[in-house]
This record gives C-alpha cells, structure tokens and sequence, in this order.
C-alpha cells in the first residue's frame, strides 16, 4: 500500500510537471501565425511513410538502421511501461499478462528491443564522443547543445539496462519461487545465468530496484524532454503529419499580397473576404511572426545536422547553416516566451529574430535547393523559413542585395532578369535552319 | 539521301490565334531561354526537335513575360504574383492547356505556384517531353556521334528534389549511344550548381569556394568528358566551372536537348 501511495506521488508530480511546461508551450503557439491544415489522407500517409517506416532516415542506411530500431523498440517498450503505471498504482503484477500469447510477443520483443536500444545507443555515444562526425559540429553546436545530446543518450541508456535488469531479476525471482513467469525474455534469459548463484534477497532486491529505477527514469526523463533537444521524441511525430506535403519545389502564396496585386492591376476589382484584417506585416521578422507548423518543426527538431551536411552554401563555408535558422526560431522563442506571457502579444524587448539570431549574410547565401528539407528525416521546412525572412527584407525594408535589386528593376521594366529590350524576346529564332533528310 | 537545310519559322501564340488556331502545346521559353546567350542555343536546338517532329506548338513571343520564380526565391513577392497574373491573363485568353518548357524553375512556377493565381496548365519539362516521345518510338535517326563519349548528368533541383524527376532526362541520355556515368552526389542527393534562390544574379557570400567549382570538381573527378544538364541556371554554372578549372580542352557542357538534337543531326 505505502508503495503504490508513493508511486501515486511521484505520477502525479510527473503530470504535474508536464502538464505546467505544455502549458507555457501552448502560450507560445498562440502568439505564432495561423495556417491551415488540410488532406488528412495524404497526411496519414505521410505520417505511415516518414514517421513510422522511417523512409527519411535510411538516406543515411548503417545510423539509419539504428535509429528505426531504437525507434521501433521504444513503441514496443512503451507497452510494457503503460502496464508498469498500471501495476504501480493498483498493486498488481504484470496486469497485462492475460493477453497470452501476444503478451508474450510484446515482452519478447521489448526485451530484445532494450538489448539492440542499448548497443545503439552506446554506438551513438561512441561517436559524439570519440569520432570527430562532421555534423556533430559547427557555429550553433554550443558545449550545452553537445551536453543535451549525452545526457539524453545516457538517460537512454540507462533505461534500457534497468529494463533488462528488471527482466532478469522478475526471472530469477519466479525461478527462486517455484512460480511460471509471465512473458518470453530471451535476452534476460541469458543474463539471468549470470546471477543465477545470488541470494534470495538480493534478486529481490534487484528485481525491485530495477523495477522503481525504469518507471522513475521514465518520470524524470519525460520531464527533461521538453527542455532539450530531444522533445523529438514527443513532436517528430506529429510534426510529420503537419509538416508541408507539397512539393518541395513550391513556395506558400503570400494572400495579402495577391490582394495587392489584384487591385493594382485593376482597380475596380472587387474586394475578397479578408481584404479589411489588417496586415501586421509582410515576412517574418521576430519568432512570434512565424507560423505554427514553423515552431513545431523548431520543437522537434533534434540537432542531427543531417541538412546542415548537405547545404551547398555550408559545404563551401558560407555562414549559412539550416539547422541554426531552426534552433534560433526556437531559442528566440524560449528568449520571448515569458515576456509574452507577462505582457501579451505587444511585448517587445527590442531584439529580433531576423538580425539578432540570423544575420542577412546567412539568409542570403541560400540557394533554395531544398537539399535540407529534402533531408530531413521529420519533413522540417527550412527553406520557407529563410524565404519568408527574406520576404521581411525585401517587402518591408527593401533590403536586397545590389545585384538583386537590378534583377528585379529590369523584371519590372523589362520583363527580364537581364537588361534587354521586350521587343527582343523572339531575337532567339532569328535565322534558324533545320537540316531535313529527305 | 539528300540533306536539305530548311529555314524555320517559329509559330507565335497571336498569328494562330489571328488565323482561329489554338496549338496542342505552348513552348514556354522563358527569360534565359530567350536572352542567355548559351541558352538561346538550347532553345534552338530544342525548337528544331519540335519542328523536325510536326509538333503542334506556339510561343508566346514577346508576349512572354519573366515567370517571376527569381523575384519570389529573392522575397520580392509583390513583382513575383506581377509577373505571374500577367501571364496568366494572356495564357488564358490563349486557353492554353499543356505548357512544355527547358527551364526546371518556370516548370515548377507554373506547375505548382500558378494554380493558386489562376493559372492551371499541364506542365512537361523539356526532359519528360522528349523522354515520352523516346518511350513512344517517335524520336528516331538517333546516330552514334557520342558512342565514343562519356556523360554525366547533372540534376537540375527544381527539376529532382522540387518535383521528384530523376529518371526522364536519364532516359532521355539513356537513348543517345554513349557511355554513361554518375557523380557521388546524385538525384536526390545531387548537390546544387549554387545558382538558385537568386544567387544566379548576386555575388556569393563570403567562403571557402564558390558552389559551381565544388559541383564541377565532382563532375571531373568521374572522367566524364560531357557535362549534360537540364537548365538554364545548371548551365551558366558549369560552363563556368569547366573554364575555371581550365577543362575546356577536354570536358563541354551541353544541355540533353542539344545533345538529342546533334545525334539525330538537326
């Protein structure tokens, strides 16, 4: 009784917690762009592919390989975990148990799935710490964000151990009893071996220590997830299902521009729903300007680097790296949150995102080759973002580069990026012979 | 066999129109197509296929605007949905339905961002035009003028990664007898000629390197002697990165409609 009063204790403050973080969270999705969501099917689709099949990931086939299956393990895992909140706070053992043989599956699998997890997850390790991986690196990879990346391995780490260490110990215990354990552990099975000579009361011991050990490291780190890098874990997900299912090669419609441009080509056309909300602004030019699948691409993103690595512009050593723009929407985000908050959506603290988290010369040297969010193993959209930061330069503050600002004049003069008369334009066909063959 | 050299005139969209024609497709030239001195070139070659093959077609002439897929990748957003309602207007005043261009960006302009403007049209880049005509058999007289070479393919990004074509301007190489080969960085993973988004018009950020000469290394570095690309941007980049590294000897830049056009001796 007093353990299950206690296992109360610690859900409730679990939930307690999560549920005040979520809630700044939510307060700063309202101060974030409204955009519609549409073609569920697509979507569910999208989802199946890129989140549960892990398409993206297998760009890169042996890291790939490992991260599907610590993905893959972690649902199968995720079972045995409900049934351990279960057990808990009702005092039972294994309550899920009665499923038979698909229980027995489910444990099977988990208990491989912690084994292969762990050897990953050290494989991981491994390389952040030991093997110079270029996209482990670069200006945005501050120590804290290396620090974020190990500590979430460890925390990893250390639930896959107390997992089959609790596996172990529940075998040895049953066997020590005379009892049938519920469930197949074919990895447990063997590391059971090991301690088959201890006494009674350490396995017991053991049993629940690694018990209180998984299910409290599971409170402590749903916790810290929101706080790193690694809320991935929480928002990939549903990040795919509202990430962009257009092609990459197109760009959002700017309507309050079209509106704009509708008038003045005629002027006596009729005003569209919409025409009179009022326009804040054209662009993004602070991170409360982005819209709401922007942010929740900047909280799921998990610092893997995998765009950066392919950014033209960052493999010739220009400043541009699309995972920074992404970690500074949500920097800049957590840097205004509480403002926001105390003072509403006028809150100005004289910073922006564009200028003092992304300079011009970062936005600039992007080609919009949509290599990153090709990329992407969670479908985040860096070139909409970077686009719409130039969109805030050119449409509210003119600031284009010089050579720019001369395409653009003789587009509007010219019809042409180059300066050349429209009279010229069918110049091309002037004196054109086809050898025939009769 | 007696080889004629025939002078071409090019149908314009207003003289058809003027006669009550409306032509299967609309060759969309775009700005490069019809100014960039090297692509002028690939326009031409691109044109004599069509008039070679009794292709029902017409330009717009000077009634062709700049698509504005520049303006819009440089934030100019006003100019961009300028350029793109004017020709939207003259397109559907034409009724144009199915659109065949060389240029990947106007592809993508017009296929994905001239719906929301009212412009709906079938969209084929030169690439998948020429490889269904492959495909059908209609393209024939294909010589061995480049057996002896070695291609590699560049991929256009607004052409692959935009929209997801890799494999039509493969084919369309795929039925000029020659060897082929790829670089490290191909299709989906094909890294930029660094034109794009702009850069085209403005000077580079400072770096370790300009986009172009990394491409074109890779592109060296498969022993290929003929760079084919598939744009009008891909092609100011790697005609310039061969003169950088001194290849001009040894290594040429052409676009598959040329290389298409040569080997069937138009």
């Amino acid at each position: 009784m007093t353990a299950q009063l206690i296992f109360a204790l610690a859900l409730l403050l679990t939930l307690g917690v999560f549920a005040f973080t979520m809630r700044r969270y939510f307060y700063n999705f309202r101060y974030t762009k409204k955009k519609a969501i549409s073609n569920i099917p697509a979507r569910l689709r999208e989802t199946f592919k890129v989140a549960i099949a892990q398409q993206k990931i297998f760009r890169h086939p042996v890291m790939g390989l490992l991260h599907a299956l610590v993905f893959w393990g972690f649902i199968v895992i995720l079972f045995g975990s409900i049934e351990m909140v279960i057990d808990g706070l009702f005092g039972t053992v294994r309550v899920f148990s009665f499923m038979g043989w698909f229980y027995n599956v489910l444990m099977a699998s988990g208990d491989v799935f912690a084994a292969i997890i762990a050897v990953s997850i050290l494989v991981f390790l491994f390389r952040r710490l030991f093997m110079h991986v270029k996209r482990f690196y670069g200006v945005e990879m501050k120590p804290i964000s290396k620090a974020d990346a190990n500590l979430a391995l460890s925390f990893i780490l250390f639930l896959m151990i107390t997992l089959l260490g609790m596996n172990t110990f529940y075998l040895l215990e049953t066997l020590n009893a005379d009892q049938n354990a519920v469930g197949v552990f074919p990895v447990s099975m063997l590391l059971a071996d090991l301690f088959a000579n201890m006494g009674d009361g350490s396995i017991i011991f053991w049993h629940h220590f690694n018990w209180w050990a998984h299910i409290l490291l599971i409170f402590v780190f749903a916790n810290v997830l929101p706080y790193s890098k690694h809320f991935h874990v929480f928002m990939s997900v549903p990040n795919v299902f509202v990430s962009r299912i257009e092609p990459l090669g197109k760009v959002d419609n700017m309507e309050s521009i079209t509106r704009e441009v509708k008038l003045m080509l005629d002027p006596s056309a009729p005003m569209d729903a919409g025409a009179d909300e009022p326009i804040e602004k054209f662009g993004v030019l602070d991170a409360t300007d982005v819209n709401w699948v922007n942010y929740m691409n900047a909280l799921s993103c998990t610092e893997c680097g995998r765009c950066t690595a392919v950014c033209p512009a960052n493999i010739t050593g220009k400043l541009l790296s699309p995972r920074k723009i992404v970690m500074d929407v949500r920097a800049r985000m957590k840097e205004k949150s509480p403002g926001l908050i105390k003072e509403g959506a006028a809150f100005d603290d004289g910073k922006s995102l564009v200028f003092d988290y992304i300079t011009e010369e970062e936005l600039w040297a992007c080609t919009m080759c949509n290599a990153c969010a090709q990329e992407c193993p969670i479908n985040i959209n860096q070139p909409s973002l970077i686009l719409d930061m130039r969109r805030y330069l050119v449409l509210e503050q003119s600031k284009a580069p010089s050579g720019l600002n001369t395409a653009f004049a003789n587009i509007e003069n010219n019809g042409a990026p180059w300066q050349f008369s429209p009279e010229d334009r069918m110049n091309w066909a002037d004196e054109l012979y086809l050898n025939e063959t009769a | 066999m007696a080889t004629e050299k025939i002078k071409i005139q090019i149908p314009v969209m207003a003289d058809l129109a003027a006669e009550g024609r409306k032509p299967e497709w609309l060759f969309w030239v775009g700005s490069a197509g019809a100014f960039d001195d090297r692509y002028k070139k690939v326009t031409r070659e691109f044109a004599k296929i069509l008039t070679h093959l009794n292709i029902d077609y017409a330009v717009l002439g000077i009634e062709e605007t700049d698509s504005g897929d520049l303006a819009r990748r440089a934030g100019n957003e006003m100019l961009f949905q300028m350029q793109a309602l004017q020709n939207i207007e003259i397109m559907n005043a034409y009724e144009v339905k199915k659109i065949v261009t060389c240029c990947p960006h106007d592809f993508n302009t017009l296929k994905n961002e001239y719906p929301e403007l009212g412009g709906h049209y079938e969209l084929w880049h030169h690439s998948q035009f020429l490889a269904d005509l492959i495909e059908k058999g209609t393209i024939k007289g294909i010589s061995e003028s480049f057996a002896k070479n070695k291609i590699v393919f560049h991929d256009p990004c607004f052409l692959g990664r935009g929209n997801g074509e890799y494999e039509a301007p493969r084919a369309v190489l795929g039925a000029i007898p020659s060897e082929k080969t790829e670089m490290r960085r191909n299709k989906s993973f094909g890294l930029c000629c660094g034109a794009g988004g702009g850069q085209m018009f403005k000077e580079a950020e400072k770096g370790d390197k300009e986009i172009f000469i990394e491409r074109t290394e890779e592109a060296i570095e498969t022993g290929a002697d003929i760079i084919a690309t598939a744009c009008p941007f891909c092609m100011v980049m790697m005609t310039d990165g061969i003169k950088y590294k001194n290849q001009e000897e040894r290594m040429k830049n052409y676009d598959i409609a040329e290389l298409l056009s040569m080997s069937m001796g138009l």
